[in-house]
């Protein structure tokens, strides 16, 4: 393998974190460039957090070469941290303060902050400017940890698992200021649940289990998913019918002209991303 | 690589922001304003109303209680309030979360300085209205204000300095207060705050000796008391300098304790 990339936003060769004597992390690569939006998928315990917490400078690792921004995170400064925004799985506790005042704090440590009101727009509260923290629904406190992360003008965006309790309309309303952060060149990597979160947002997935990348792929290429073959459903004789086709676009005409109207109950499905995550991960589907 | 280029923030405008966060955060927050200012505030009321005895040399018992309950009241605003503001603030993410940020970490620390103080000094005005007002109360005068000054400055030091290591030792901020509001509570028994000190049993007043509050409570003594009520202390005399090493020794112990087991976020029991 290549030596660390320093231009990479992220570069990580043979990373290794210890608890006990289990290995959380087990000599895990990475590479994640500039713009990129990188989704990491994987179960609870595979060494997902673990991963990111050591990219973000909150855990020391065990072993490994790891650059973020082309930096040690083990030894980063705050001219480091200041090009980073960090969305933790946890949020930002309660507050006393309005969503603006908080706002207008965390752009205080930073050297080129985003403006706090247009930050406010770009996630949706600008209505909740003036309410505290501690009155936030739960979507509404999660947008407000969204806010805190790239008030600063981050380059390098963390987000853990940041729509976790969202409604569907929220999470759309969240996808779109992904893209629009994406827009203005900012780097992400997100950690998720949602496949189809991972499918809509990023560029690349990755699958880690038992602390390694098992595969890096386009969401639509994982797992083979691109040349997996077709299954086609359909009833006929009162039956339900299922076929497995390379070519499913020719079976479908054939059986299109056995019947003489619909095909009842006709259905055409790819392999979702969740079929060939569960698969990756060893989990029956 | 412009944005590289820019400055980071000076750790003086940092610091301003903290002080302001710091202090919105306590006087928004009910509990913390009730527990904290007017605990005190209310023993004041209720002991001044009922224990209203004379102690001899014509001092009444409030003025007794008021070097008592201010020094009582430093605790809360420093060691109490410290130990169960950090403990909430380390398990639900707050630190974390300004770990990750380029904020200089000395500007927390900075911004609960000034909260302590603004809570001490709000807390000591109101406690001195009061007893001037409602219960006759004599106010120091002349070179005795030095001596409050001092005593109340030092006590505060020692006691944010153990509030903050202590806040490690909590699981959240509802085991910190559970654990140190008891303690804190009997320790204003046996250092002479509800009651005078000499009615403490005298192996209680030994035990009393080892922690700040006794002391401080002494040297506010000093500052409300005539002299002649100094013969009535355990060693005969306010024993001033004493006061100034003991607090002074609790800074330093504060201080190392603080170094060694300040965490920024929750222990990774995984």
């Amino acid at each position: 393998m290549n030596p660390v990339d320093p231009d990479a936003a992220i570069s990580v060769r043979g990373l290794v974190k210890r608890y006990g004597d289990r290995n959380a992390v087990d000599g895990l690569d990475l590479d994640i460039g500039r713009g990129e939006i990188f989704a990491l998928l994987g179960p609870n315990g595979a060494g997902k957090t673990t991963t990111v917490e050591v990219l973000e400078g909150y855990r020391e690792r065990d072993g490994g070469e790891v650059r973020v921004l082309g930096v040690d995170p083990a030894g980063g400064g705050r001219r480091w941290k200041a090009e980073l925004g960090i969305v933790l799985q946890s949020g930002a506790g309660d507050s006393q303060l309005t969503c603006l005042e908080l706002l207008r704090a965390q752009a205080a440590y930073y050297p080129e902050p985003r403006d706090p009101a247009e930050v406010l727009e770009l996630v949706g509260l600008t209505e909740k400017a003036g309410s505290r923290g501690r009155t936030l629904s739960g979507g509404q406190r999660r947008r407000l940890d969204v806010a805190l992360g790239i008030v600063g003008r981050p380059r390098l965006l963390f987000l853990d698992e940041p729509t976790t309790g969202f409604d569907p309309e929220a999470r759309r309303q969240f996808w779109s200021l992904i893209r629009s952060l994406r827009d203005l060149g900012t780097t992400m990597l997100l950690t998720t649940h949602y496949l189809d979160e991972a499918e809509e947002l990023a560029d690349r997935v990755g699958v880690i289990a038992h602390g390694r990348l098992v595969e890096v792929a386009v969401p639509s290429e994982l797992g083979g998913r691109g040349q997996a073959p077709a299954v086609v459903h359909w009833t006929e004789d009162g039956v339900r019918r299922t076929a497995e086709t390379a070519t499913p676009t020719a079976f479908v005409a054939e059986l299109a002209a056995r019947f003489p109207g619909e095909v009842p109950d006709l259905a055409v499905a790819r392999p979702t991303l969740e079929d060939v995550y569960l698969r990756m991960i060893g989990e029956p589907s | 690589m412009t944005t590289a280029e820019r400055a980071l923030p000076s750790i003086g405008s940092v610091c301003r922001t903290r002080a302001g966060v710091e202090l919105k955060e306590f006087f928004r927050q009910r509990e913390s304003v009730v527990f904290t200012l007017m605990f005190p505030v209310i023993l004041l009321l209720v002991f001044g109303a009922v224990l209203d005895y004379d102690l001899g040399s014509g001092v009444s018992f409030t003025q007794y209680f008021m070097a008592g309950v201010i020094a009582a009241g430093i605790l809360g605003a420093s060691l109490q309030n410290m130990a169960i503001n950090i403990a909430t603030e380390r398990s639900d993410g707050t630190l974390k979360g300004l770990a990750g940020t380029p904020m200089p970490k000395a500007a927390y620390f900075v911004g609960k300085v000034v909260q302590v103080f603004a809570v001490t000094v709000a807390i000591i005005v109101v406690l001195l209205a009061i007893g001037a007002l409602f219960y006759g109360v004599d106010l120091p005068s002349g070179s005795d204000w030095i001596t409050f000054a001092w005593v109340a400055g030092l006590g505060s030091a020692a006691c944010t300095l153990l509030g903050i290591a202590v806040s490690s030792l909590a699981r959240n901020g509802r085991s910190a207060s559970a654990t140190v509001t008891p303690i804190a509570l009997v320790l204003q028994f046996i250092s002479g705050v509800f009651f005078q000190f000499s009615q403490v049993p005298t192996w209680l007043q030994t035990v009393a000796a080892l922690f700040p509050l006794k002391w401080m409570a002494q040297g506010l003594r000093s500052v409300f008391l005539p002299d002649a009520l100094a013969a009535q202390e355990p060693a005969g005399s306010w024993e001033l300098g004493r006061v100034a090493l003991v607090l002074g020794s609790w800074c330093v112990v504060g201080l190392v304790l603080c170094v060694r087991t300040f965490r920024w976020q929750d222990r990774i029991d995984r």
